[in-house]
């Protein structure tokens, strides 16, 4: 049950060209919904059914984000695909858009055609040169062939596509901060509501996926959202990429269904290197909070499960940690990033941010003291729940999660000024 | 009101960079004016040894007709432009979570000793830029770099070597 | 607008649906802490200090972004909202230097205030805090950027509100700062009221830097003295020195805001070398002398004149801003001797159909319903410089409406304009007469046939036409005939085409005048063809034009200095100083008039006396003194009197100010304009015509001109004129605290 939505021309010898694309299928669920003037809502149903969930990381359900936009509503919409991929343990959109462009493109077609949008931008982090050029290509090779421009597959659906590209700021992952640097702004997020449905680019109404999530649809429409909904569990539809990093024998993204447990992929992986002993894993990149090994050797890979083990799914980003890491410095790390990527438009994680990185870093050289640790906890619930989005929680949760589950670490720290790890080599 | 020269794009780039900007513009609506800023931003810095000075950001602005700090805003706001003279190249290194577990810190340390300028520093002969960045979306492939617009992962110190070679790097004379 | 039901603290409220709840509370009187908020700026939420409880809701919620909802139940001071707060607050103090001793703004300060609420008494952050850069904006605002908590009124405030973006929020997260773009003074002519919005002592007023703590101030209103809103302000004093002006909220004239130039021009009266003492000038020398002395002297002067070769040899020129008391006994004075020739138009050259003028130059319409207009035709207007907040009234209503302007110069407003006829002073009158042509032709109801017959062969642009068009479609449509018409050599056919088109059209028509108090210059008669009130005088005395260019024998200069007042300079210069007398009432001891004076008489700056402004609507706003006159000046009005009296003008017995005010206030309310202000259709169209050179904005009357941080100002120092004024503001007094070391040998 591998590769068989986003990365199922992956096997071919040119996956991004749209010969490969199209010999799986490519292009013809568009075809058919053109030809057959197939109804916006059939599709929209269809995707509810597949219970596909919007996989940049909040996971909300693809088909009613879908049918929220203002369908009937005159004038300009627009559809944007996330391409900002960020989140640190992140790096399947990458590889979507270097290895399978085509099916972006599409998603995003039949989701301008579903929306009633004519314009769509593609939104790729500053990084991304190479996937930029393969996207570019794959733009010229749609238009050339009639997939995208104003007469699309000679009817009298318009749609047009373009990349943009960041200039580096993880913030710009929220959506609506993403359409604020689309705007040519600084990537500061909006107050909801209103929502981009209603007050997005530009002021107009505007759905944004990730590009994993665009990138399922033509698949799920080919087969049906049953087959999607069949491939994981309920609830939890699909197969979905899973970027595994870290202590892991090959690294590297895994597309498996929802729901596999996590003893199979971590054996898809080829097991811990070099034999080590699991620690604990990061289950949906830095923003999820840390699980030790015992939990994850008995959960599934699924929204719900990890939901219920008080950690989250977010955007498949698994960190494999084995024994004899620091999670003090790990802690350290991962403050710093927020601190590093916090807009700074509000206050809590402004100043919140700033204040946990370095009382953790004080610790962590040495100069920390007990009641730092109920003080960053406490910090921690200060800023959850209190910013305008959703990057507030980002940097709170996974320092709670460290704290709830290594805080000995923390404390052998200030106590002794030694690492846990160093001297406790045998627990494992 | 402000001491700067108030020259025009046109007179501080080449004519493709301003080629490459109207490409752009035609990407957004016409009647606004912001959105190829970041895109501006860009192609004009690649063109000014990979830095932003005053007079290019107002240029930039009054190429555009938006107000000058709306272009500072942008350009102090995004990692990837900078506001002081960098290297040649800059060598960007990831230092976050899977990178750092797999062993970026030795990276580091190995380009530190190569170049020898610290994190943020260029070498004297104004080749090299060492920088930290945060996550590059290649954590597969972790530790790795990015430098000239392209990705190099699974780095060791041998292949770091080889990739300053690359960049023209005599390593006996870096050592000697 | 529909309402809903809320409770707020256990409190039912009816609310408009759309409203935040924030907006709710305010006018429940219900206070909810807030930095980031204010009523005048679109909502940024960023603050988070206003996170209140909603019944339901899993998390708290700004007020200020949050729209009610029937049957919300909100509270304001619950466990989690108060936990909510009272993080946020210390989040805000974290960084914040807390260096409230030296600051400013302490004792006023919103995060002062708001944290002995919500703060906590001792710190948990034992990190090293955050240092910024302050950054030079310029001579009017001091920056202290470390104190900043990003609240982004300030910005919010240029770009809303003047539409003009100046400041920006650079960098991001901790390091995210406010400024400009590299160092740069801030342009904008109402950029000061940044000040005003910031909570903390981020932004502060420059010029009052360090003299006194908030709590030692005592507030006098008053009305600013620079232009024809009348703009309400309060006059913060400590022991009998002013240290700052502040807007005083007046939501149909000037909102929260005030411009620059009313802020800061209280500077003048402390700082510029003031007359403290009566002077005259014997055998070409200035001396000191006492009041008895200086009065008798300029009574005899005058009379001497007037005996010998008789009362129209005399005449007075009084400011556009002085006060109508003041202008009221300057004609009083002035008649009594028998003489007609006074006069308060001092930028005017056009007086041919003064006779037709209506009671006074009127703005027919009110500030506040500018900014609903759908359609603004404004004519020779300058606002930015001339009315700085009628600028952001016009510019508010291009929200929804157009503007379109017709002008000597460009309207150079910070907002579209449509179409925009920049067609120099000789074409003005041309392009006015097209735009009637065209109303001619798109009439619906017939137009009088002698008008037909005039504009029969004047010719229509298609932006003569959209203009036209625009005034006729729109309901919610005005003309506005600006202060630059006011100094067009062809005012009387300008104006008189404006009021056609508003005839024409229905759409609302307004004037607006230079100085502080036009209106009460023609309302209290300080003209030489009409007494107060608007009654034809039996004699027409000679204008500002006669009287500077023809010259008289002695003059009375009240709060004015001509040569740089008037758009007569050099003639105003070569017949004052042929004068045999000139009795010159000011509140400075520096300026031209040292040249061409005799007798120098010391009166009291705008903030030193009583009075009253009319202003271009028509509203008499009375203000007391707050401070007493510097060294034996005295209340212009008071001076008036006692030389009237000395003149042997025994009807003036006035008390006080108010009494004036009083008298003329009644006669206006009880008068009707219908006699006067009829203009004739003329014979034929005249074309061409010409405007002196526009006076720069902080060059406009003696106070700015000697108000140093204005003159420091981008705007200040772009003055055409500066050469010529700035020796004025050159022998500053410096106030400097003398310690004296005792120097003991050892």
């Amino acid at each position: 049950m591998a590769n068989e939505v986003c990365f199922r021309t992956l096997h071919l010898p040119e996956p991004w060209s749209l010969e490969s694309y199209k010999s799986v299928g490519g292009y013809s669920v568009l075809e058919n919904i053109i030809a057959n003037k197939v109804p916006a809502k059939e599709i929209i149903e269809q995707l509810k059914l597949s219970a596909l969930r919007g996989r940049g990381g909040a996971g909300f359900p693809t088909g009613l984000k879908w049918s929220f936009m203002p369908r009937g509503m005159p004038g300009q919409k627009y559809v944007v695909c996330n391409s900002d991929e960020g989140e640190p343990g992140t790096f399947k959109d990458r590889d979507i858009l270097r290895y399978n462009p085509h099916q972006l493109i599409e998603g995003m077609i039949i989701a301008g055609y579903v929306m009633t949008a004519s314009v769509g931008y593609n939104y790729m982090r500053g990084e991304f040169y190479e996937p930029f050029e393969r996207m570019e290509f794959a733009l010229k090779e749609a238009y050339e062939n009639n997939y995208l421009g104003s007469s699309i597959l000679g009817s009298a659906f318009k749609f047009d596509l373009y990349n943009h590209m960041g200039a580096g700021a993880y913030i710009c992952g929220e959506e609506t901060a993403l359409i604020e640097s689309l705007e040519g702004k600084k990537g500061q997020p909006r107050f909801k509501p209103p929502f981009p449905a209603n007050y997005g680019l530009f002021g107009r109404p505007t759905n944004v996926n990730n590009t994993e999530s665009y990138a399922s649809v033509p698949p799920i429409l080919q087969h049906g959202g049953q087959w999607f909904l069949d491939l994981g569990i309920p609830n939890n539809g699909g197969t979905k990429i899973f970027s595994v990093s870290g202590h892991v024998a090959k690294p590297g993204n895994y597309e498996i269904s929802l729901g596999t447990p996590f003893s199979e992929l971590l054996n898809l992986c080829g097991g811990m290197r070099n034999g080590n002993a699991l620690k604990a894993v990061i289950p949906g990149g830095s923003s999820s909070p840390i699980l030790p090994a015992e939990l994850m050797m008995n959960i599934t890979m699924d929204y719900d499960a990890i939901g219920k083990a008080r950690s989250m799914l977010g955007s498949g980003a698994v960190i494999v940690i084995e024994e004899g890491t620091c999670m003090v410095e790990l802690a350290a790390r991962t403050a710093h990033f927020y601190y590093e990527e916090s807009c700074g438009q509000c206050t809590p994680c402004r100043e919140g941010t700033g204040w946990m990185s370095r009382v953790i870093h004080r610790i962590l050289d040495g100069n920390g003291k007990m009641e730092d640790l109920d003080n960053l906890l406490d910090i921690t619930s200060n800023i959850m729940g209190r910013t305008i989005c959703a990057l507030g929680d980002a940097a709170a949760m996974p320092i709670a999660g460290f704290l709830k589950h290594y805080r000995h670490e923390f404390e052998y720290k200030i106590q002794t000024g030694r690492r846990w790890v160093d001297d406790h080599s045998e627990a494992a | 009101m402000n001491n700067l020269s108030n020259k025009r794009l046109t007179d501080l780039v080449s004519k493709e960079a301003i080629a490459e900007i109207e490409l752009w513009k035609q990407k957004y609506p016409s009647e606004r004016k912001r959105p190829p800023i970041i895109a501006a931003l860009k192609v004009v810095q690649k063109e000014h040894n990979q830095w932003l000075s005053e007079e290019l950001m107002q240029a930039v602005a009054d190429y555009l007709d938006v107000p000058h700090i709306a272009v500072y805003e942008v350009a102090t706001f995004y990692t990837m432009f900078h506001l002081k003279p960098m290297g040649e190249h800059i060598i960007s290194v990831c230092t976050n979570l899977s990178c750092s577990m797999l062993g970026s810190a030795q990276v580091v340390e190995h380009l530190k000793k190569r170049l020898g300028v610290g994190l943020g520093q260029t070498t004297a002969d104004g080749k090299f830029t060492l920088k930290e960045v945060e996550c590059m979306a290649a954590c597969g492939g972790a530790p790795m770099l990015e430098v000239k617009e392209q990705y190099h992962e699974n780095l060791t110190p041998e292949k770091v070597d080889a990739i300053l070679i690359d960049l023209g790097v005599k390593l006996e004379a870096v050592n000697g | 607008m529909g309402t809903v039901q809320i409770e707020i603290n256990g409190v039912e409220l009816t609310a408009e649906t759309g409203s935040m709840i924030i907006e709710i509370a305010d006018k429940a009187g219900m206070h909810i802490p807030r930095f980031c908020y204010h009523k005048k700026l679109s909502v940024a939420a960023n603050c988070r200090m206003c996170l209140v409880d909603v019944g339901n809701l899993p998390k708290p919620v700004p007020a200020c972004a949050t729209p009610v909802a029937d049957g919300m139940k909100i509270l304001t001071h619950s466990a989690k909202a108060l936990q909510a707060q009272r993080s946020v607050m210390e989040f805000l103090l974290i960084n914040h230097p807390l260096d409230c001793p030296i600051c400013d703004q302490g004792g006023e300060c919103e995060l002062q205030d708001v944290a002995l609420g919500y703060g906590g008494d001792v710190s948990r952050f034992a990190e090293g805090k955050r240092v910024v850069v302050d950054k030079d904006i310029g001579p009017l605002i001091e920056t202290d950027m470390t104190r900043c908590i990003h609240c982004t009124r300030c910005i919010r405030f240029g770009t809303e509100v003047v539409g003009l973006r100046e400041m920006g929020a650079t960098g991001r997260g901790e390091h995210m700062e406010i400024g400009t773009f590299v160092a740069a003074s801030l342009v904008s002519e109402v950029a000061s009221n940044i000040i005003d919005l910031c909570p903390v002592g981020a932004l502060t007023a420059k010029p009052s830097r360090y003299q006194a703590r908030a709590w030692e101030l005592r507030a006098t209103p008053s009305i600013a003295p620079h232009d024809c809103l009348g703009t309400n302000i309060d006059i913060h004093h400590r022991r009998g020195e002013v240290i700052r002006v502040v807007p005083r909220e007046n939501e149909k004239i000037n909102e929260v805001w005030i411009t620059d130039r009313d802020r800061f021009s209280y500077e003048a009266l402390n700082k510029a070398k003031r007359l403290t003492q009566p002077m005259l000038k014997i055998d070409g020398k200035w001396q000191k002398v006492s009041w008895e002395a200086a009065l008798s002297a300029a009574a005899d002067q005058i009379q001497k004149v007037v005996a010998e070769k008789g009362p129209e040899r005399f005449g007075a020129l009084v400011s556009p801003s002085a006060t109508l008391e003041e202008m009221y006994l300057t004609q009083k004075l002035v008649r009594g001797v028998g003489s007609h020739n006074v006069d308060h138009r001092l930028r005017q050259i056009d007086f041919t159909t003064q006779h037709d003028d209506p009671m006074f130059p009127e703005f027919m319409l009110s500030f506040d319903e500018l900014e609903e207009m759908d359609a603004t035709l404004l004519v020779d207007a300058e606002l930015h410089s001339e009315q700085p907040l009628l600028a952001l009234r016009v510019r508010k209503s291009t929200r929804f409406g157009r503007v379109m302007s017709v002008g000597s110069h460009s309207a150079d407003l910070n907002c579209r304009v449509s179409p925009e006829i920049i067609a120099g002073a000789p074409q003005l009158v041309g392009e006015l007469q097209g735009i009637v042509a065209a109303l001619i032709t798109q009439a619906k109801d017939p137009v009088k046939a002698e008008l037909v017959e005039l504009f029969k062969d004047v010719k229509h642009t298609p932006e003569h036409d959209i203009i036209a068009s625009e005034l006729r479609i729109n309901e919610n449509a005005c003309i506005i005939v600006g202060q630059s018409a006011q100094e067009h050599s062809q005012l009387g056919h300008i104006r008189w085409l404006c009021t056609l088109m508003s005839e024409l059209t229905g759409a609302k028509y307004g004037e607006l005048t230079h100085g502080a108090n036009t209106s009460g210059g023609y309302l209290a008669g300080a003209l030489p063809h009409r007494v107060s009130i608007g009654r034809e005088s039996a004699v027409t005395g000679w204008n500002v034009q006669q009287m500077l260019q023809k010259g008289l024998d002695a003059y009375l200069l009240v709060q004015t200095e001509p040569e740089l007042d008037s758009s007569y300079r050099d003639a105003a210069r070569a017949s004052l100083l042929k004068a045999q007398a000139t009795i010159v009432l000011t509140p400075f001891a520096e300026g031209e008039f040292l040249d061409y004076a005799t007798v120098l008489l010391p009166v009291a700056g705008f903030t030193e006396t009583s009075g009253t402004y009319v202003n271009v609507c028509g509203e008499f706003q009375s203000f007391a003194a707050a401070v007493k006159a510097k060294g034996e000046a005295r209340p212009g009005w008071k001076v008036l009197r006692v030389l009237a009296n000395l003149l042997g003008i025994e009807a003036i017995k006035f008390t006080s100010s108010e009494q004036i005010a009083q008298l003329l206030k009644e006669h206006f309310e009880q008068s009707s304009d219908a006699l006067i202000g009829h203009q004739e259709i003329p014979e034929e169209l005249p074309i061409g015509g010409e405007v002196p050179k526009k006076l720069a904005i902080y060059d406009c009357d003696p106070l700015v001109r000697r108000a140093y941080s204005l003159q420091q100002t981008p705007l200040g120092q772009a003055n055409w004129r500066k050469d010529q004024i700035d020796t004025l503001c050159l022998n500053y007094q410096t106030k400097s605290v003398q310690i004296e070391v005792e120097v003991v040998d050892a």
